[in-house]
């Protein structure tokens, strides 16, 4: 399971960076979107992987560390909110200049 | 009531937004009144702070009463009280400026401005990482949509790189956690601190981490090859929120400076992390500042070039670990964000008064505003260096501090020659701005400013002279602020207390 993980962390944060560097507002956004996923996996595995069980303390029970999952809830709230308010100031900037490209010049 | 002291400033800027939501219907006046008298509340509180901090004590605020490491813990030392107080005076007069009608100009200005503030103190009083994260993402947030107030094409475009770059540094600065959490266990500062000296950790690892986390603190602070973005955004801003914004690439420098001392430093594992690489880069951002103030085209592209060069200077300071470099910095700090907010302000008011030609270099029609020439003067000198100003003062020390260190000669050398730019391209913008004019230019506005944006500059530009004046007292508190960060056992015996945390082994 480690290593479909890994595998999974790096493919995802592979594509967003390529999508982030096409200097065109939609991929990256997109690009953006499969980081945060990146992270927010690896978020969730700095918490070490464990096969059936709740991130709840009882005694006698097995369990697994609750905070990274804590941690990822935190950051997928952030990182949601962020790419919306993205999304708003590129459809902005679309419509004011008439060109999806991050560096778009006034519309002539 | 003293117990509660550390909270005072997030509260105080966290309820003026909520009510200031909830009197949406009012109108502006309503608040406009709640913000200003939460900046002045903000400001009476983070002095008493100040003074509170003064006893050597480091207050520690258990949010929830949950002990640290495992809660969420607000500490509040000597370097820690300076920086609120600084944020608190400057967003109360960049707030009073704003009121003068520029709040109008789009929707929510009020209660974002009291969230930036809300992010901006937290970042600075917290003790724990992960709310560190969580205080730069509020401040961010609030930073991009206040960067966007007032629309243009400009704005949006500057708007849509910062945040784009800034959602890139917050996935580095998720990584770094999540590896500082895998191999540490912990991501309360002062835990940090003991874990990283505790044998049996795994070294590359939380090398590594602590090096994600010094360069998304350094993307912050606009570090050389992270620092393109600045002076695109800081100029497309609106002038109080440009002016609010630098203290933002302070946040960054703090951050480092707070690791560096509290764990890095320290810890056998991490203490050479910032050698040989941070010093060269501080010095290129100085450079590279001075070289584009010589370039720049309006008085607003020069002060966010002013503000990227004092970001470099300062990030010198990480590299030497010392008590008397940092009491340098704190001073030369606090002098370069009023100067360089001073001049987001003036910049403003002298495009207003020149109509069409604005703040660019270019000849134009006759100022009829003496005092706001020689509030340009006292800035600019105080931003490059010039005596008898505190700017002198500042550097003064810095390089005083750092001369018996074996990188003398490439600071002194990189520091001086960045002045000596600065104040060539300072006196070439600002004689253009105030005494070339042209006659075939029409008038700009001739009305009066209004009491609040005068009052603003005067607030942000009196530093300078009041810091030079009492320079003495200032200087003592930033040796004083500098001694206890650089003894950071009392800071981790204040937030963990003496017993041992009982851990357990993970795979």
């Amino acid at each position: 399971m480690e290593a479909l993980i890994a595998i999974a962390i790096g493919l995802l944060t592979a594509c967003g960076v390529f999508l982030m560097l096409r200097a065109r507002t939609f991929p990256l956004i997109l690009g953006l979107t499969l980081l945060s996923y990146a992270v927010n996996l690896f978020l969730f595995a700095s918490g070490r992987l464990r096969m059936d069980a709740p991130p709840l303390i009882r005694a006698g029970a097995s369990y697994t560390d609750p905070l990274p999952q804590a941690l990822v809830l935190t950051a997928i709230v952030i990182g949601f909110g962020m790419t919306a308010y993205l999304v708003m100031l590129a459809l902005r900037a679309l419509s004011e200049s008439g060109d999806d490209h991050v560096d778009a010049k006034e519309k002539q | 009531m003293t117990q509660h002291a550390a909270i005072l400033p997030l509260l105080i800027p966290f309820v003026a937004a909520l009510l200031q939501l909830a009197a949406k219907g009012y109108g502006i006046g309503v608040q406009r009144a709640i913000g200003l008298v939460a900046a002045a509340l903000g400001v009476a509180a983070t002095l008493w702070l100040v003074l509170l901090a003064d006893d050597g004590m480091v207050r520690v605020y258990a949010l929830g009463d949950w002990v640290a490491p495992f809660g969420i813990v607000l500490a509040v030392d000597r370097l820690a009280a300076i920086m609120v107080l600084l944020t608190a005076a400057l967003a109360a007069s960049t707030l009073l400026y704003a009121s003068a009608g520029f709040d109008e100009r789009g929707r929510h200005f009020h209660p974002l401005f009291q969230l930036q503030v809300f992010g901006l103190q937290g970042a600075f009083l917290t003790g724990d990482l992960f709310n560190l994260f969580v205080f730069f993402e509020v401040m961010l947030l609030a930073s991009y949509v206040l960067l966007a107030h007032g629309g243009g094409l400009a704005r949006t475009r500057a708007g849509l790189a910062y945040v784009a770059l800034n959602l890139a540094g917050s996935a580095l600065f998720l990584i770094a956690l999540g590896m500082l959490y895998g191999t540490l266990g912990t991501l309360n500062l002062a835990d940090v601190a003991q874990r990283l000296q505790a044998p049996g950790i795994d070294v590359a690892p939380a090398r590594l981490a602590c090096m994600m986390l010094i360069a998304v603190f350094a993307l912050k602070a606009a570090l050389l090859p992270l620092s393109f973005w600045l002076p695109h955004a800081y100029a497309a801003a609106g002038a109080p929120v440009a002016a609010l914004f630098v203290i933002m690439t302070k946040v960054g420098i703090v951050s480092i400076l707070r690791v560096q001392a509290i764990a890095f430093a320290p810890a056998a594992a991490t203490t050479d992390l910032l050698d040989g690489w941070l010093l060269p880069l501080a010095l290129a951002t100085v450079l590279f500042a001075a070289i584009g103030a010589l370039a720049a085209l309006r008085l607003r592209d020069l002060a966010a070039w002013l503000v990227l060069a004092s970001a470099g200077t300062l990030l010198v300071v990480p590299v030497f670990p010392q008590a008397d470099v940092s009491a340098a910095a704190l001073y030369y700090l606090v002098q370069s964000t009023f100067v360089a907010a001073a001049l987001f302000l003036i910049a403003e008011l002298v495009a207003v008064r020149r109509g069409e030609v604005a703040d660019a270099f270019q000849p134009g029609p006759r100022l009829h505003t003496p005092w706001l020439g020689s509030a340009f003067l006292l800035a600019a000198a105080s931003a490059v260096g010039l005596p008898p100003f505190a700017g002198f003062l500042g550097k003064l020390m810095l390089l005083s501090a750092l001369r018996d260190s074996g990188d003398a000669l490439a600071i002194w050398s990189a520091l001086l020659l960045a002045g000596l730019l600065l104040m060539l391209a300072l006196a070439k913008g600002g004689g253009r701005l105030f005494w070339e004019r042209s006659p075939n230019h029409p008038h700009g506005s001739s009305q009066p400013f209004g009491w609040r944006r005068n009052l603003a500059v005067a607030l942000l530009v009196s530093p300078a002279l009041l810091l030079a004046l009492f320079a003495q007292p200032v200087a003592d508190y930033a040796t004083r602020a500098a001694a206890q960060l650089h003894a950071p056992q009392g800071y981790v015996a204040a937030v963990l207390g003496t017993q041992a945390i009982a851990r357990e082994t993970r795979p």
